[in-house]
């Protein structure tokens, strides 16, 4: 059975359907991205996930239905979100924020070690970890974002546009980061509207398109698919 | 001449030792010095800098802008009133009172943030405006059909406080010297902020403290962290709320008189000043803040004497004069100490780093590259 199972996942705003019940699967130590256009729902797709939105359909993760629970119990059973726009907490520190990550966590002792890992990952945030995090660069917050959500040793990370905003340069330094903490075994659901870069780094992909899901399956072969190429790829 | 502060910083325990002595001997000084009325204004600052203290937990720790806290006052001020005066003819001991009124005040502060949960800034503002004057206007209203409240006339004889059956409320005499009650009310009123700086201080720290501070910054983040904030924020509105309402209760015994017009909207943007001025979330800040604004506006009345004695009659009314210096020091605080008076370390830095993002910006490209 897969870590995350999505069935018929519906959000709504009002009378807009943004996700019109879609289907999702996600194993245990898998990369899987979720990619498609400016308003295709992939963030409301996260947000039900999350329980940040109403939602209709079933979302069951690691054999409980999650459907209904608020979003902090869902965070404690072990799902946790890097928000659009990083959400990180500005006027606390860089440990602060980090620490703030752990929040659910007793194991003081391995908390301990996560940090330092997360210090290891990003030595920029070692540097700073006094700093205000909202003096952060552009880059650093989405670095503190991600360090945040490892600190939360979640079974599932949900990352929601880490690309965005970000200067190439530093957009290649997060993915990296993103790629290494996948090979280390975490299961993230990576959602990007830079299709390029999300189908690169993930085995397996879903497109979205309209509040449904368009096309599903290997990667590689979403990025040799000519509508994608087409559509997302500019080819 | 050797530095002061630097020596007292070097030892800690002296200067805890001395501040103690200052403290006890305190009203004893002012009381000689400046007069009887001096340390009435003395068991003020301490009531506002335990009000102060209250809503720094909601405003200053979880971020949540209340303007109608003086209700919470009201609340804890009426209900000592209607347990230990002739109003009902009920005369309870305060030990069961003074937490009654705590409790009430707790709970209407679940009250006023249940449906508020929502809300935020400046809508937020405007509903808790709404709630505090709510709460004066039904102690205005409720003499009739039935007397409650006794309206605007205020409830009077409320009952002093009295330990052991020895009442703060009259002057007695110990070792040959004459104490009089605002002398009493001092220690008791220290005895209590210093309870509600100690808990404060507990909460700033704890981890509700923390879970506060992630709800101020950013409320969705703070959920997918998993932190409850449904209840989190309810709990900082009742935990303010019941130092208000502790020091509501005080405030009662203390008068022997209460009426609406104690507790109006005036009263809650003046404590909500004292933070600002002081410098929010720092307790330290918050209590000179408190005293700050208690003591100024008594000391400008001798501007009044003043008047009369140089220039033969009152030329600028010191109540009107105290508006306007109001005004003037909080134009001048916003220019040159933004974060107030005793800033927390994290609003110190906040208002230093702000103009260093660029040059980081730059670097941290740079470190991509590298």
């Amino acid at each position: 059975m897969s870590l995350l199972e999505v069935k018929d996942l519906k959000v709504a705003y009002g009378g807009i359907r943004a996700v019109r019940g879609i289907d999702l699967a996600i194993d245990e130590g898998e990369l899987v991205c979720l990619i498609g256009a400016n308003g295709a729902g992939k963030s409301s797709v996260l947000k039900g996930l999350m329980g940040l939105v109403h939602h209709g359909g079933e979302v069951r993760f690691a054999g409980a239905r999650l459907n209904g629970l608020p979003t902090h119990a869902i965070a404690a059973k072990g799902m946790a979100l890097v928000p659009e726009g990083r959400g990180i907490f500005a006027r606390l520190s860089v440990a602060e924020n980090l620490d703030m990550g752990a929040y659910t966590r007793r194991d003081a002792g391995q908390v301990r070690l996560d940090l330092n890992r997360v210090y290891d990952l990003f030595p920029r945030l070692a540097e700073r970890r006094a700093q205000l995090a909202g003096t952060l660069s552009g880059g650093e917050q989405q670095m503190l974002a991600l360090g945040r959500a490892i600190m939360a040793k979640p079974r599932l990370m949900l990352l929601d546009e880490p690309s965005m905003g970000l200067a190439p340069l530093v957009v290649r330094k997060i993915y990296r980061t993103i790629v290494d903490i996948a090979s280390e075994g975490a299961t993230i659901l990576l959602v990007e509207q830079n299709a390029n870069l999300a189908l690169q780094v993930s085995r397996r992909g879903y497109v979205m398109e309209s509040g449904s899901v368009a096309l599903t399956g290997a990667s590689q072969v979403l990025a040799a698919d000519p509508m994608v190429k087409a559509a997302y790829l500019g080819e | 001449m050797p530095n002061v502060p630097e020596w007292l910083r070097r030892h800690p325990r002296l200067a805890f030792g001395l501040l103690a002595v200052l403290l006890a001997v305190l009203p004893f000084i002012v009381g000689a010095g400046l007069g009887r009325g001096w340390v009435r204004v003395l068991d003020f600052a301490l009531l506002y800098a335990m009000l102060a203290l209250g809503l720094n937990i909601v405003v200053g720790y979880a971020g949540l802008l209340d303007l109608g806290y003086i209700a919470f006052y009201a609340l804890g001020a009426y209900l000592f009133a209607w347990l230990s005066s002739p109003q009902f003819g009920l005369h309870l001991p305060f030990w069961l009172v003074l937490p009654s009124g705590a409790l009430l005040a707790g709970g209407f502060g679940v009250l006023l943030g249940a449906p508020t949960l929502r809300l935020r800034g400046d809508y937020l503002a405007i509903v808790t405006l709404g709630f505090g004057e709510i709460v004066r206007i039904f102690m205005n209203n409720l003499d009739a059909p039935v007397n409650i409240t006794n309206g605007p006339q205020g409830i009077n004889l409320i009952d002093p406080i009295s330990i052991g059956g020895v009442s703060l409320g009259v002057r007695h005499t110990i070792l040959g010297v004459h104490v009089f009650p605002p002398t009493f009310y001092y220690y008791l009123f220290l005895f209590f902020t210093l309870f509600t700086i100690l808990v404060a201080m507990r909460l700033q720290d704890s981890r509700i403290g923390r879970a506060w501070a992630a709800i101020r910054e950013d409320e969705v983040a703070a959920a997918a962290m998993g932190i409850d904030t449904r209840s989190v924020k309810l709990l900082a509105f009742a935990m303010g709320a019941s130092f208000g309402g502790l020091a509501g209760g005080l405030f009662a015994a203390f008068q022997g008189f209460i009426s609406p017009e104690s507790f109006n909207l005036m009263e809650s943007v003046m404590i909500l000043c004292m933070i600002v001025l002081g410098g929010m979330g720092n307790i330290p800040g918050v209590i000179l803040g408190a005293v700050l604004l208690t003591v100024l506006p008594e000391a400008l009345r001798y501007l009044g004497a003043w008047q009369r004695a140089t220039l033969g009659h009152v030329v600028v009314d010191p109540n009107d004069l105290r508006m306007l210096l109001f005004g003037l020091a909080m134009v001048a605080m916003m220019l040159f100490r933004p974060a107030g008076l005793l800033p927390s370390r994290q609003r110190k830095r906040e208002f230093r780093a702000e103009d260093g993002v660029a040059g980081q910006e730059a670097a941290s490209l740079y470190d991509a590259q590298a």
